[in-house]
């Protein structure tokens, strides 16, 4: 975020810019924010982040070591691609080798750690420490070429990493996230974020009333369609606004930053806000946003912390380090409310697992215009069942439905199609619907 | 459909004019788009409604006919879009597109290649993700087929954000002059690897294909031909599922050990079959998967350029 305009849908990585760094295969996924100083830990190597500026997303790059350190370079698109013939080919001609003679021991592989490290000072690339371990494997060809290739994957994996560097946005956040750290996003899966997108007619121009606790990934993706035209309005319960963590990882131009505002439910809630009553709230309002920008510098002192690791020890996700101020969830201006207040929200989401969905739903679907639609993510049936069930008794919505998504990844390969082993079983519940005039 | 004025939004002050798009609901399974005419009516099973009573009510309005039966009108949007075109092929669905969005990574400002248009469903919301700076450019080679979508598209007021063009794509590929400017390009045609090639040099670098197929033999041979210039291939396949909501009466019982049941709950408790078993009604509200889902629809298989 705090970036210039161009720079949301830019393909080019610039100082100051926000990265998901996919380490080896989605092993390590690490959010980043690129400067001069910034440095990653990959293996026991500190490696600067320097190059990665300036550089196109999909990038991938490899770890090298020089006798300056261990460096990061731009990898040649190439190689995997005839390692998928060859499987082919071994597919295709009959596999003759099968694993019945293999005995696994660790006498198989001649080259000690001492080898490789004396490789390395004398400044072996990766991929050639790769080629000596299999040329001093005993084993090695013996194996059936799957499990050879597998065997290729485990050592580049250890003496060769890559790192993909990817564009932060809706998709590769909340997968990243969902993959990596769940609880955070209320276990909000990407399908099942999608639907709340359209489900809400998330569209150019429109208002739209989020009640955000999966920590900003659902104000972020918002944002990110809106495109700097019409708000999200972040709206909570209480005093404290909730966190909006995950907004930062987006690059969200300043523009797109500033139709982020916040507003408490109470504020939305009172009548047309009256001169004095705004001074009032003004003023503890501005001393919550001190708070939360307290809280940002203070992590930005060191460049260590513009890394976070998804996974990592440290649950706690570290802010990303903000270059200049924070635009995004500024607090709503009187006359945006008021104008929220005459003209109703287009629509409203609601991914909130811990406060009561039909209390919430009671209080906020007023404030809708009339014909908006709206979507409420639960991890559980019963609330937005309850929710539903009292939302048709008081004729306040029609078109109401509940879905579940359900999403199953295929593995495509060549006489070896079939859906992936693992899948993710839940991605919760929406209930979904438009509200009528009230009659 | 879209706020491009924003003083066209849907709001609580804006009301139904003569020449607007509604959505005519009467039930959640039954809904119908119907163009405003000063002088014209809507007749269905409910009676006989007059447009003229609808011009100045707001939207998400219930409105009587003659005979006092009722419909609400609401406001398009490319959900309730889906639900009411005319089906001049096979559609996808709000599962399918909503995925697609996403994961094509489409936001405002964005310019994607479509093939086939076929009956506009997913351009519908294409353009809703692209507007108002970005623009959707769909083909079908089926001459009649796209100029319904056209005409659909200036219905629903999305004109400006999408082009349509008769082409042959599996056999032509996508324009020349679109080559390196897309960010996503989707296919949704019977053979799509005929036109993969094509979609390559129409995608930015790191731009994203999709294709569509209800076939795995379909999905194979796509995946084949991606191979050689895309990367982070991936095939999935979306479905919902829909859950009904009762307010179900049952029995419940308690024992009542000491013969005292001073507390129980509902007061129209019996003793049923002596031994102090008590019974008495309870409502509470439930929730079960509908019987009937869609149990397929298509795979989609995303692929990166290289
Ligand atoms: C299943 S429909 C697409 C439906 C569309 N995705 C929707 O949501 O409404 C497939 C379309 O592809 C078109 N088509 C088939 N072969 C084609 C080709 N070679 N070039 C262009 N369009 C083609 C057909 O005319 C048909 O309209």
């Amino acid at each position: 975020m705090c970036s210039e305009n161009k720079e949301a849908s830019s393909r080019i990585t610039w100082e100051g810019c926000s990265v998901l760094l996919d380490i080896n295969d989605g092993d390590r996924l690490v959010f980043a924010r690129l400067s001069p100083a910034a440095k990653l830990k990959i293996g026991n190597k500190n490696c600067s982040l320097k190059p990665l500026i300036g550089c196109p997303f999909g990038t991938v790059f490899q770890l090298d070591s020089s006798s300056d350190g261990p460096f990061l370079s731009p990898l040649q698109p190439k190689g995997n691609v005839n390692n998928t013939e060859e499987i082919k080919d071994g597919q295709l001609n009959g596999e003759v080798r099968d694993n019945r003679s293999l005995i696994d021991n660790n006498t198989a592989q001649s080259l000690t750690g001492e080898d490789i490290e004396d490789m390395r000072r004398q400044g072996a690339k990766g991929d050639e420490i790769i080629e000596a371990l299999i040329a001093n494997s005993a084993t090695f060809e013996k194996k059936t070429s799957f499990s050879q290739e597998k065997y290729r994957l485990k050592k580049q994996k250890k003496y060769a990493p890559k790192v993909l560097m990817r564009r932060p946005v809706a998709r590769s956040i909340c997968e990243a996230y969902f993959k990596k750290y769940p609880l955070k996003i209320g276990f909000l899966r990407v399908d099942t974020l999608s639907l709340l997108l359209s489900m809400a007619n998330v569209s150019s121009n429109s208002d739209i009333l989020v009640v955000d606790m999966v920590g900003g990934l659902v104000t972020g993706a918002v944002a990110e369609r809106l495109g700097g035209t019409g708000y999200v309005c972040n709206t909570y319960l209480g005093q404290a606004p909730y966190s909006m963590d995950i907004v930062r990882i987006f690059n969200l131009s300043d523009e797109i930053c500033k139709r982020i505002l916040r507003c408490s439910m109470s504020d939305l809630l009172s009548q047309k806000e009256s001169q004095q009553q705004n001074l009032l709230n003004d003023e503890s309002q501005s001393n919550d946003q001190m708070n939360v920008l307290g809280g940002i510098e203070e992590i930005s002192h060191s460049s260590e912390n513009a890394i976070s690791d998804l996974g990592a020890e440290n649950t706690t996700l570290p802010a990303l380090r903000a270059c200049k101020a924070a635009k995004a969830g500024e607090k709503a201006s009187p006359e945006v409310v008021d104008s929220w207040k005459e003209n109703g929200f287009s629509s409203l989401i609601i991914a909130a697992p811990d406060v009561d969905t039909w209390t919430l739903v009671k209080d906020l679907l007023p404030l809708l215009s009339n014909s908006a639609p709206f979507a409420i993510y639960h991890q559980y049936l019963q609330p937005l069942a309850t929710c539903m069930h009292n939302l048709q008794l008081g004729k306040m919505a029609i078109g109401l439905q509940i879905s579940e998504p359900w999403l199953r990844e295929y593995q495509v390969l060549p006489s070896r199609t079939h859906p992936c082993m693992q899948m993710s079983a839940f991605g919760g519940y929406i209930l979904s619907g438009t509200k009528i005039c009230s009659s | 459909m879209l706020a491009i004025d924003s003083t066209r939004k849907i709001s609580f002050n804006r009301s139904i004019s003569n020449g607007d798009l509604v959505i005519v609901y009467e039930r959640h399974d039954n809904m119908k788009a119907v163009t405003v005419s000063e002088g014209s009516v809507l007749q269905n099973r409910f009676g006989v409604f007059k447009h003229s009573d609808w011009i100045g009510k707001s939207f998400g309005s219930k409105v009587f006919s003659n005979k006092g039966g009722f419909v609400y009108l609401l406001a398009p949007t490319p959900e309730l879009w889906t639900l009411v075109l005319s089906h001049r092929t096979q559609i996808l669905y709000i599962a399918d597109i909503s995925f697609v969005v996403m994961y094509l990574e489409i936001v405002t400002g964005c310019v994607v290649l479509e093939s086939g248009t076929g009956s506009g469903s997913l351009t519908t919301s294409l353009a809703r993700a692209v507007a108002p700076t970005g623009h959707i450019y769909t083909f079908d080679f089926h001459e009649q087929r796209a100029g319904s979508a056209r005409d659909d598209f200036e219905r629903t007021g999305l004109s400006s954000f999408v082009s349509v063009g008769v082409r042959d794509i599996q056999g032509e590929g996508f324009p020349q002059e679109f080559a390196g400017l897309a960010d996503a390009v989707f296919l949704d045609l019977p053979q799509p690897w005929l036109a993969i090639p094509s979609a390559a040099k129409m995608l930015k670098h790191d731009g994203i294909l999709c294709s569509f197929s209800p076939c795995i033999e379909q999905v194979q041979r796509s995946c084949e031909t991606v191979q050689s210039n895309f990367s982070d291939i991936r095939t999935f396949e979306v479905l919902l599922r829909t859950y009904e909501v009762r307010e179900e009466k049952m029995e419940s019982s308690q024992v009542n050990g000491n013969g005292s049941n001073g507390s129980l709950p509902c007061k129209r408790r019996q003793c049923s079959g002596g031994a102090g078993v008590l019974t008495y009604p309870t409502s509470s509200v439930m929730a079960r998967p509908c019987g009937e889902a869609r149990g397929h629809t298509g795979y989609l298989t995303f692929a990166r350029l290289k």
